[in-house]
């Protein structure tokens, strides 16, 4: 079997083997295995495309091809370049991290686990396909797990939550459907076969009218997901009610599928379509990234607080995307990456002290330090790195983000940089302000309830999720250097 | 005549000869016996179902009258399997409630002639079998919607559907007299080549698919739905629903793509609007309801817009997609009515509400729940969303966008209500009023599994699509 199709494989199999579990511990242990594993591979993969890439100069590496529905020439497509690598190994990463966040799930803990690894299977599924049916597929599959994840094990109004989350992610991915139909039914407009494979469908020169009607509907399709406004509603309810490891992996992967779902298929098969529309939605992300700072600064529960700051720091990712040039893309892509890395470890931490203190309202917390060293420790660290820290990886992200912008000497783009660049003190306002109340001053929290120091299964999740942060901040140099050398087939599409 | 010729009529003389066995076992079985003669029947049924798959020529009898091909062999297969799994289904509820009533093989025969009409209803080559087929299939129904005579909502039931149904037929032929006379002919094959669109045969189609409307229940045909599943027994029920629909959708498919092409302008038209509004009064009628019969009554006609998303486009891909989606619809609905069955026969509860906590007190039901729902409303890797997902590729193909978006729309409506019932099922705890744990019966159970894997395999396999694709492109020229 192939070096791809294995991340599906695993995954799936590992679902079979939770069935046959019995208790906690079991069904702990076999996701750990198989989450493990999948790490272990992810690693595998970034040094094996390395190897390849030094002698393989196409756009995909790892390429197989099997016809899956004859007449309508769907395929299972799969291919990978640094891009889909690294989200990859960011996927697999947080998702082993999860499972030792998780390790005390007590109710119904084998349906809690299936339930994770069937969206962490769609996640990779979505992340190596390169026939639009298929990524369609496994972008569902992604989606509808998170109602059952944040119904059953969520808390607040969970119910509420999940439903509102669910239909607004499904009404997207409907109107993603139908743009997925008018870029297939548009494939054939040079005389050859309706293809779904999007490394054939940029070959092809789809009819001005088609782009432009049709950008729209992909693009918001996939940006819902990326928490576009004014489509992110459905965020902050649904990560505050979600579990811990669940807004772990919705946060710091599922949603990342918006941004490259964007960037791998509205923008590289509808290129003039993106430009026609550029200005519009350029004003909508930088709306986001704004708002989505400004709502956080509002929000007294920790876990609004860094929903709303997703909502601003994803909003960069679409900002840089729709910038369209060769640094603020990379820049694009590496803070998916941190922010990843970053959001997952908030929510995990925000987790552990939601799990000692059952209160998630920072009027209520204080001087968490004194009691909780450890967690304390990477509270800050982390919070450090949200707001840009050099030597982290969020200084990275936004750095190229913004140089990357800077670019651009027309006073429309100058005047929303500018306004872009201001939530940089606005993210610097929330975070310090969190972390200076809930970390240090006087000692304060709910009484009555047992404050244990972290375990080891929660140090060994935030370490996994801390090691990448401060490597990419360290030596940003190959990770930019793998991202640039992919995104100039894309880029050429638009320029 | 060749004797051989008849032997394409294998399907309708094999029902025939088994509703007459069945018949003779009743008459000399004793009252101890009739539990054994359900059984007895389902085998001899699936083995019938067994030997449907085995290929046939293709080709036409009595002067045109009755025509049979590939497409259609296989749809007939299809709908065994249907009627198979419901038998199974509905097994227990016949040994507990109805064998004392002694009336239990009358059921089955019953059941079994209207699906014979359902089979000469497909193969109908003119006007006249169509009809009489089609009062084949509805006439014995109407009987068994009456079934529970216990049961004032049942009878009231059955008269609501015979009278309603009476009309609609009354229609349908007024319909079929004002087309023959503006063609003179009543053969399919004659038809196509003289209709043309002229005021009397608008009027007449308009009369003729008010007809079959009521049988796919369209909105605004659809009146008697919800009363009619809601009293009638579960079993006839959900064959309302899953068979009795399925063959009309074909017929009319037939009928529309190769007798009705010439007027296609029309009623291209026609079906745009009946589209939308089945759709969208469907699916907002399905939000509020609370009793599981009327729930999956008001989500078929829903179904049924969907599937009217085929007819958009006149050619292969319409005819593949609509077969192939009538196909995993049938089992997905038989997947959600047979645990509704299930339980409605252990407990006799039938309300939304009862179901909360159904997973940790019966995890397996509510999965196999969630499975049918999950399938219905169209999400993968489930084969309600290939189905749902090349209906739509069909009407984009012909350039209906604004169709196929309002179809997405109303999908995602659609799986606000069906992520209710996955919601009393899986988020809600169970208490002291919730479902206890019960064993399913062994028949209960295959019933329940072949409905299950059709669910998980008919789509992601697609060799089966293909086939159908096959198959149906012969189908045009007919």
């Amino acid at each position: 079997m192939d070096i791809l199709t294995l991340f599906v494989v695993v995954p799936v199999l590992t679902v079979f083997a939770l069935i046959f579990t019995k208790d906690l511990k079991q069904s702990r242990v076999v996701a750990l295995i198989g989450m493990a594993v999948q790490l272990a591979m992810s690693i595998n993969l970034v040094f094996a495309y390395l190897k390849e890439r030094a002698v393989n100069d196409s756009i995909m590496l790892f390429t197989k091809d099997a016809m899956w529905f004859e007449t309508f020439n769907i395929h299972y497509s799969i291919g990978v370049d640094a891009i889909s690598v690294l989200m990859i190994l960011l996927t697999s990463t947080v998702v082993f991290a999860g499972i030792f966040i998780s390790w005390k799930i007590n109710d119904l803990p084998k349906e809690f686990f299936i339930s994770l690894i069937i969206l962490s299977t769609g996640v990779f599924g979505f992340f190596i396909s390169l026939d639009m049916f298929t990524m369609f597929v496994f972008y569902e599959i992604a989606v509808i797990p998170m109602y059952l994840l944040i119904g059953i094990w969520g808390s607040g109004p969970k119910e509420d939550s999940a439903m509102k989350l669910t239909l607004m992610l499904m009404g997207a991915s409907a109107l993603l459907s139908v743009g997925i139909f008018g870029i297939y039914f548009n494939s054939g407009a040079d005389g050859g076969p309706l293809t779904f494979n999007i490394l054939e469908i940029a070959q092809v020169n789809i009819p001005l009218e088609a782009q432009k009607l049709f950008f729209p509907l992909v693009f918001v399709g996939f940006a819902v997901l990326g928490a576009l406004f004014p489509f992110h509603t459905w965020s902050p309810s649904g990560h505050a009610s979600a579990p811990t490891a669940v807004s772990m992996l919705h946060a710091g992967v599922l949603m990342k599928l918006g941004g490259y779902g964007v960037f791998r298929i509205a923008m590289y098969l509808l290129p003039e379509g993106a430009l026609h529309w550029n200005d519009f939605f350029l004003v909508l992300a930088a709306i986001g990234v704004v708002y989505g700072g400004m709502g956080a600064i509002m929000q007294k529960d920790l876990k609004y607080i860094n929903a709303y700051a997703s909502v601003s720091h994803l909003g960069l990712v679409l900002f840089a995307l729709l910038m369209i040039n060769k640094v603020s893309w990379t820049g694009a892509i590496i803070q998916s990456l941190s922010h990843g890395l970053l959001t997952a470890l908030f929510f995990a931490l925000i987790g552990m002290v939601y799990g000692r203190t059952h209160t998630r309202d920072i009027a209520k917390l204080g001087g968490l330090m004194k009691i909780l060293p450890f967690i304390g420790a990477v509270y800050v660290i982390t919070g450090l790195a949200y707001l840009g820290l050099p030597g982290f990886s969020g200084f990275v992200a936004e750095m190229n983000i913004f140089v990357g912008a800077f670019q651009h000497d027309d006073t429309f783009r100058r005047v929303l940089t500018v306004l872009v660049v201001s939530s940089i003190v606005v993210t610097a306002v929330y975070i310090l302000r969190m972390i200076g109340k809930i970390m240090m001053g006087p000692l304060e929290y709910p009484k009555g309830v047992e404050m244990p120091t972290a375990a080891w299964y929660e140090k060994v999740g935030l370490a996994i999720l801390m090691i990448p942060v401060v490597m990419i901040g360290v030596m940003p140099f190959g990770v930019t250097e793998m991202i640039k050398e992919s995104i100039q087939p894309f880029l050429e599409r638009l320029l | 005549m060749d004797w051989n010729s008849l032997l394409l009529m294998r399907y309708e003389l094999g029902l025939l000869v088994l509703i007459l066995l069945l018949v003779i076992f009743e008459i000399f079985s004793g009252k101890k016996q009739k539990g054994g003669l359900i059984n007895l029947s389902i085998i001899l049924f699936a083995i019938f179902t067994a030997i449907g798959f085995i290929p046939l020529e293709e080709g036409s009898i009595f002067g045109g009258m009755f025509r049979t091909n590939d497409m259609l062999h296989f749809f007939k297969g299809t709908l065994n399997v249907g009627v198979l799994i419901l038998l199974l289904q509905s097994a227990d509820w016949l040994k507990d409630k109805v064998v004392d009533q002694n009336k239990s093989s009358e059921f089955i025969v019953l059941l079994f002639s209207s699906l014979l009409g359902m089979y000469f209803m497909i193969s109908a080559g003119d006007f006249l079998m169509f009809y009489i087929g089609l009062e084949l299939a509805t006439l014995p129904v109407a009987a068994l919607v009456a079934y529970d005579t216990m049961k004032r909502d049942s009878a009231e039931a059955g008269v609501k559907y015979i009278l309603s149904s009476a009309l609609a037929s009354g229609t349908a032929i007024f319909g079929i007299s004002l087309l023959y006379a503006t063609t003179g002919t009543i053969y399919f094959d004659a038809f196509a080549d003289v209709i043309s669109i002229s005021n009397l045969s608008v009027l007449g189609f308009v009369f003729f698919i008010s007809g079959l409307g009521f049988k796919i229940s369209l909105v605004p045909f659809h009146f008697w739905t919800a009363d009619v599943y809601e009293g009638a027994p579960i079993p006839v029920a959900s064959y309302l629903s899953v068979i009795s629909k399925g063959a009309a959708v074909i017929i009319l498919m037939i009928i529309m793509f190769t007798v009705m092409k010439p007027l296609m302008p029309v009623w291209n038209k026609i079906f745009y609007i009946l589209i939308i509004s089945t759709m969208a009064i469907g699916n907002l009628f399905a939000l509020r309801q609370k009793n599981m019969k009327r729930f999956l009554a008001f989500s078929s006609i829903a179904q049924a817009g969907f599937i009217l998303l085929g007819f958009m486009s006149v050619d292969t891909l319409g005819v593949t997609t609509i077969i192939y989606f009538v196909a995993i619809y049938i089992f997905s609905n038989l997947g959600a009515f047979g645990v509704v069955q299930a339980i409605s026969n252990a407990t006799g509860k039938e309300s939304m509400n009862d179901y909360k906590g159904l997973y940790r007190t019966n995890p397996k039901l509510s999965l196999i729940m969630m499975l049918a729902l999950f399938s219905l409303a169209g999400i993968p890797p489930l084969a309600g969303f290939f189905g749902k997902f090349f209906l739509y590729a069909a009407a984009a193909s012909k350039g209906y966008y604004f169709l196929v978006f309002i179809g997405v729309v109303m999908a995602t409506i659609s799986l606000y209500y069906y992520l209710l019932v996955v919601k009393e099922m899986f988020l809600t705890k169970n208490d002291e009023t919730s479902i206890p744990y019960f064993e399913s019966r062994p028949l209960m159970k295959i019933g329940l599994i072949i409905a299950s894997i059709g669910i998980l395999v008919v789509g992601l396999y697609s060799p089966l699509y293909d086939y159908i694709y096959n198959i149906s492109s012969s189908f045009l020229n007919l």
